[in-house]
């Protein structure tokens, strides 16, 4: 059984009960139950049509689950109101889902597992263990997440940016066990993009694309991060590249700029280049001055400061990096880079070293500190 | 979310505010204090902040290659002030500033007299595996 094409039809079916009524917590839990029956039940007997099935199976759920006195009045007007048995209505109501999911009520860490298991389909447990945490945990947090947005209206649509920052760290999340998550996030941005007519939709659809298209080339075989520049370029995903750069180009004719459109920009251009020295750094730089213009982000700042060193010498991206805060994340990996381009090896080594211990992941920290190494042994040799 | 080691030392830390040792507690107060950690990891539970948390034996021993087929063992390098390390616990939160929050509390666990100890816990980030994917 195509278990993807099974978690596209939760949206749908989600969306379904809620035009019936239904409220969101309830719903929610009644259509996971019904995504469980339908793993088990389908491989022996598929159904003919699988969103009816599980919008009938999940709508029974539903009733058992709303079956508490309080609730019973409300539940012999809806079963009242339960339109005839027939083809159910292809309405998406997909795009409520994604808005009331990143709700800007909700943490950011809540956001992601909400999205993930009522518009991904994805269960507690496969959440959990992308996240590395407890079922019981993650099973909390779903929940509270729930209550949280429970009297939120169905009906009121939310801000598209906070519907793609939550996608966003989805894919950053990368993948761990059997869930891949930068799929999974690629996944959700291309069914969003399906029923929302947006630039920016795009613009994130074809970053994670042009970013995902390079993810075999950014870890070696012994699990060390490979470097931009020196990825075998060879190993590129050129058909996803084509599809990132063609819905970039796309997103940017309708003139209505946005960060994630700069960034995939930026990416393509990258991806464009068959050698790294062929890479267009002037043009790269003209697209962080426009990021910068969009978030003011120092991140983006110190980024920008990376690819003026390339565009313009070292010297040029020192000047850029003196203008910014030294606490930055990567900063002194930056400042490195520099200075061992510029010849100051002493200091770039003495930086790496610093910006090893500053750093937040295994891969970057292990990276970091090879480049000290490779700098002290070249010296004392 | 990032993940945080709280660690619990057994011996090494600076001393806590209410510093007696757990052999001269009375046993409500033993029950007391453990009904608060469990509580505690209960509670974590519930806001979806908990990933693990384990008590480790008081005894340690220090290993080392010593060449082909010797492997010393010796007490440890600490002779007088030997730094062992009684328990951990993992969490997952939003922020630096809600894992200190909740050292904090887990801290103030209730000891003799039923008093917070007021113990110091390290509070320490983990490195993650894998880095971003946009890298």
């Amino acid at each position: 059984m195509d278990e993807a094409l099974l978690r596209g039809l939760i949206p749908g079916v989600l969306g379904v009960l809620g035009r019936r009524g239904a409220d969101f917590a309830t719903a929610e839990d009644a259509v996971q139950e019904a995504l469980i029956e339908a793993i088990r039940t389908w491989p022996a007997d598929p159904p003919r049509d699988p969103k009816g099935w599980l919008v009938t199976v999940a709508w029974r759920r539903f009733l058992d689950l709303t079956r508490a006195d309080a609730a019973r009045r409300r539940r012999e007007n809806l079963v009242e109101e339960e339109p005839a048995p027939g083809p159910v209505p292809d309405v998406d109501d997909t795009l409520q889902l994604y808005f009331r999911c990143a709700h800007p009520s909700l943490a950011p860490s809540s956001a992601v597992a909400l999205t993930l298991r009522a518009v991904g389909g994805l269960t507690t447990r496969q959440i959990a263990q992308a996240y590395l945490v407890p079922e019981a945990t993650m099973a909390q947090r779903i929940s509270r997440a729930k209550r949280t947005v429970s009297g939120v209206r169905f009906d009121q649509p939310g801000e598209v940016a906070t519907v793609l920052r939550v996608l966003y760290l989805v894919f950053n999340e990368g993948y761990s066990g059997n869930v891949d998550l930068a799929a999974e996030a690629i996944r959700l941005t291309r069914q969003l993009a399906t029923v929302i007519d947006h630039p920016e939709v795009v613009g994130l659809l074809a970053l994670m694309l042009l970013h995902h298209a390079r993810r075999a080339s950014r870890i070696a075989p012994d699990g060390s991060l490979v470097p931009l520049a020196e990825q075998d370029r060879g190993r590129w995903d050129t058909t996803t590249i084509a599809e990132g750069v063609q819905l970039l180009q796309g997103a940017l004719a309708r003139d209505r700029l946005g960060e994630f459109q700069a960034q995939a920009a930026i990416a393509a251009l990258h991806a464009d280049a068959l050698t790294a020295e062929e890479t267009d750094w002037v043009q790269i730089v003209e697209w962080y001055e426009e990021l910068v213009r969009l978030t003011d982000s120092p991140v983006v700042r110190l980024n920008r400061a990376v690819a003026v060193g390339e565009a313009d010498g070292p010297r040029a991206g020192l000047a850029a990096l003196a203008a910014l805060d030294e606490s930055l994340p990567r900063y002194r990996a930056v400042a490195a880079y520099l200075h061992e381009r510029d010849g100051n090896l002493v200091t770039a080594a003495r930086l790496y070293a610093e910006a090893a211990h500053q750093a937040l992941n295994l891969a970057e920290r292990d990276h970091l500190t090879r480049q000290a190494a490779r700098l002290n042994t070249h010296r004392s040799r | 979310m990032a993940k945080y080691l709280l660690l619990k030392h057994y011996r090494g830390a600076p001393d806590p505010v209410n510093n007696v040792p757990m052999t001269q507690w009375t046993p409500e107060e033993i029950s007391a204090h453990m009904q608060y950690m469990s509580d505690f990891a209960d509670r974590l539970v519930a806001t979806g902040e908990f990933v693990d948390g384990q008590a480790l034996a008081p005894e340690g021993t220090f290993v080392r290659y010593d060449g082909e087929g010797r492997p010393p063992v010796t007490d440890g390098p600490f002779a007088e002030t030997k730094d062992l390390i009684a328990g951990w616990m993992v969490i997952d939160v939003d922020s630096y500033e809600r894992a200190i929050e909740l050292a904090g509390e887990l801290s103030a666990a209730p000891g003799a007299g039923g008093k917070p100890i007021h113990e110091w816990l390290e509070v320490r980030p983990f490195l993650t595996v894998p880095p971003n994917a946009t890298q």
